[in-house]
């Protein structure tokens, strides 16, 4: 009874900070109040995890259930979450302070960012097919005017852009949805249950193959729209780029896996009921051309929030490429990449907001020197791009590793060799821009200086050390995965 | 014939008459170019969806069924439609506001005022692209505002592409008819083929409102599909999705007002701030 409380906690927490934020205003108590939200969040995915590595799901209230693997999703949302909000503390507050903000927008981004970490629980706690569709457009709809923040014509833009994109996108997902039920109810079932989880997997086999095969494929490209995945991913750069750097880092480390868990949660029924080479042909498509997206726009980009965005997509791809393995060890592989990926992109983001609010430039070019300019900031930056590149200490080394291990055991040795062809173009993109950024002397632009660019940092520190941490050790998390990778991977 | 025989028969009929008006609703979305008449077959379109949940209510004397309908005829006869209404108005009487201050008469509604004036901001240099669009943005006259100009495929392939459509519709939903084939779940094709008229108009459409009224086609042919092949998602889905869809179309309302603000007008096609290179 105690134990299935701990479903609750991610789901109040964040709106109680939100109900908190739009009663008092932004002030240092809400802001604050906003970053322990998540951190309780956090707290709450440990407790869950203690209890479900075993192999046990708690469930709540007969809407909500956890088991290992939304344990894990709870700890990145969390983990991420309390980077992002932490960085937000000093980003509104440094806007506010320049005038670049006013109070009552400074309220509505508060209350929004905790309407937005709320759903995202909601979204992974869901015991159900139809109402992890519901979270996960509401997620849609309480980021739209975070992304429009600032109200000028790109930002205006890209909110436009990022809504009418992901909710028709997502529509299709709904529409898999309704086949799923259509299924399910021939297979059996009633109502409500006839979507959930648990009715679902026992019946996989007894549901309608053509219906789900329509089914699958109307899923993997709605949530897949969510999720970032090329050639769904038009509003992404745009959205990314335009929204504050803490919702960006929300969006990028979190949104799109939360998606992309939806998406495995449906692997394992529709695999059931298919076999596993429709998925995995669905998903290795969508893995390529993702990379392959990425790797071409990395080229040439001139923007850094631009680049960060694209290098999601080179994530979100590469886990799908593991998602198409489909095996114990790929899936495990998977989930420790989207928290590696969360954290990493969480520091990059909150980094390049601060380094936008120092020179007031997103161009790469105009970013110069930035190592000797103010070094803290600069050496976060670096060492975010280090991770994202892939090179220990950092986790996403193992889990990109293990990633192309598990597929070559597979017999898709030729999509790893594909796919880590992509994987070097973009590396070199990276390492290219970011020396730009980084080295040479000072900028030829007059920095508006702030008080102290060295604020700040401790988030983003934290967030390097936890992503560290991750690829030396894995300790407690080690059973977790192993039982999260259980669920979802075919023995 | 007996009772339950004239009662099934009447049904069936009055089922296909429903889902008739509804495929035709979305057939005359592509035809017609006012944006006004657009929401007002929008509101026609929410009344058919409503009237085949409410059909289906009294076929399956299901309580549930029949919340449902009351919920889908409030919210998209009546609410949204008035929502999309309310985004045309304003953004009418800000034009007229704009011509009011820049000193030129409202013109008058000729035909040649409303044909579409070729409009190149890009052989324009940077300095006066604001300039030139604002002259223009005055030169236009108040009716051509609240028309779809220039749609990117005219309307007589519209509405071929709307037949192809329909066929592939037929074609795509075969797996979900033989599941349970029945005289309604045969008529769930129709739901499929609202869908992808809505996916060709918001591929298709310049305006933002009628991008909106796209998305709203394709969420009415998603619940159509629903109620057609399974009696609607369960009710708690089905009030989360409704919560969804509202919260969704007031949000774009909002963004319409500011990208009537910020672009000075909802053609999609001055959104070109962000590209890459």
């Amino acid at each position: 009874m105690m134990t299935s409380l701990l479903l609750y906690v991610p789901l109040a927490a964040p709106a109680l900070a939100a109900l908190a934020t739009a009663v008092a205003g932004w002030r240092r108590a809400t802001a604050w109040a906003g970053v322990t939200a998540p951190a309780l969040l956090l707290t709450a995915a440990v407790g869950t995890a203690a209890v479900t590595t075993s192999g046990r799901a708690l469930t709540a209230g007969g809407l909500l259930r956890a088991d290992a693997l939304t344990a894990f999703m709870l700890l990145v949302i969390g983990a991420v979450a309390v980077v992002a909000t932490w960085a937000g503390v000093h980003h509104v507050g440094e806007e506010l302070a320049a005038g670049r903000t006013t109070a009552a927008a400074a309220r509505r981004y508060g209350v929004l960012v905790q309407a937005f970490v709320a759903t995202m629980a909601l979204a992974v706690l869901a015991d159900n097919l139809g109402l992890l569709w519901v979270a996960l457009e509401a997620t849609t709809i309480v980021t739209a005017f975070l992304v429009g923040h600032r109200r000028d014509r790109a930002s205006v833009e890209a909110a436009w852009k990022y809504v009418v994109l992901c909710s028709g996108g997502i529509a299709v997902a709904f529409l898999g949805t309704v086949c799923v039920y259509a299924a399910a109810r021939h297979a059996g079932g009633h109502g409500t249950a006839a979507l959930d989880w648990t009715f679902l997997i026992q019946h996989a086999h007894q549901l309608d193959p053509a219906v789900m095969r329509l089914a699958a494929g109307l899923i993997v490209v709605g949530f897949g729209t969510k999720a970032g995945l090329a050639p769904m991913h038009a509003w992404l750069p745009d959205a990314h780029s335009q929204a504050p750097a803490p919702v960006s880092a929300l969006m990028s480390g979190v949104l799109l896996s939360v998606a992309f868990y939806a998406i495995l949660r449906c692997k394992v029924i529709a695999d059931a009921a298919l076999g596993a080479g429709y998925t995995r042909a669905l998903l290795l498509a969508a893995a390529l051309a993702s990379l392959a997206i990425a790797a071409l726009l990395l080229i040439s980009q001139r923007d850094y929030k631009r680049m960060l965005a694209y290098s999601s997509i080179e994530h979100m791809g590469l886990v799908a490429l593991g998602a198409a393995t489909g095996s114990r060890l790929a899936i495990a592989a998977v989930l420790l990449h989207i928290l590696g990926h969360g954290l990493g992109k969480a520091v990059l983001f909150c980094g390049a907001g601060r380094i936008l609010s120092v020179t007031r430039t997103s161009r790469i070019a105009a970013v110069r020197g930035l190592l000797t300019e103010h070094p803290a900031l600069a050496a976060a930056f670096g060492l975010g791009l280090v991770a994202l590149l892939g090179l220990p200490p950092f986790s996403l080394f193992a889990s990109e590793l293990g990633i192309a291990r598990a597929a070559t055991a597979a017999g898709l040795g030729w999509a790893v060799a594909a796919a880590f062809g992509f994987v070097l173009v973009i590396f070199a993109a990276l390492a290219r821009h970011g020396a730009t950024m980084l080295l040479g002397g000072p900028a030829a632009h007059t920095a508006a200086t702030v008080a102290d660019p060295a604020r700040g940092i401790a988030p983003l520190a934290v967030g390097l050390l936890a992503c560290a941490a991750l690829g030396l050790v894995l300790g407690p998390l080690q059973p977790l995965l192993h039982a999260a990778a259980t669920l979802v991977g075919a023995p | 014939m007996n009772q339950t025989a004239l009662h099934q028969t009447l049904f069936v009929q009055s089922l296909d008459l429903a889902c008739g008006v509804f495929l035709l609703t979305a057939v005359g979305v592509l035809w017609r170019r006012e944006l006004s008449a657009l929401v007002r077959l929008l509101a026609v379109q929410g009344a058919a969806l409503a009237a085949i949940a409410g059909l289906l209510a009294v076929h399956e004397s299901s309580t549930e069924l029949a919340v449902v309908a009351a919920v889908v005829a409030g919210l998209k006869a009546v609410a949204l439609p008035r929502l999309l209404r309310r985004a045309l108005d304003r953004s009418a009487s800000e034009s007229v506001l704009r011509n009011h201050l820049s000193g030129s008469p409202a013109p008058a509604s000729t035909p040649a005022a409303l044909e579409d004036k070729p409009r190149r901001y890009e052989a324009c240099p940077p300095p006066c692209r604001r300039d030139d669009r604002l002259a223009d943005r005055t030169a236009v006259p108040q009716q051509a505002l609240r028309r779809e100009t220039r749609p990117l495929v005219n309307v007589a392939a519209s509405l071929l592409a709307a037949a192809a459509l329909t066929l592939l519709a037929y074609a795509a939903a075969r797996p979900l008819v033989a599941l349970a084939p029945s005289p309604v779940t045969r008529a769930a094709p129709v739901g499929l083929a609202v869908v992808l008229i809505g996916f060709f108009l918001l591929a298709t459409r310049r305006r933002a409102v009628s991008q909106i009224v796209g998305v709203l086609l394709v969420d009415n042919g998603i619940a159509a599909v629903a109620f057609l092949t399974t009696a609607g998602v369960p009710l708690i889905v089905e009030l989360g999705v409704s919560l969804d869809l509202l919260l969704a179309v007031l949000v774009m309302q909002v963004l319409t007002t500011r990208l009537q603000a910020v672009f000075g007008g909802t053609d999609l096609d001055e959104l070109r701030e962000l590209r890459d290179s």
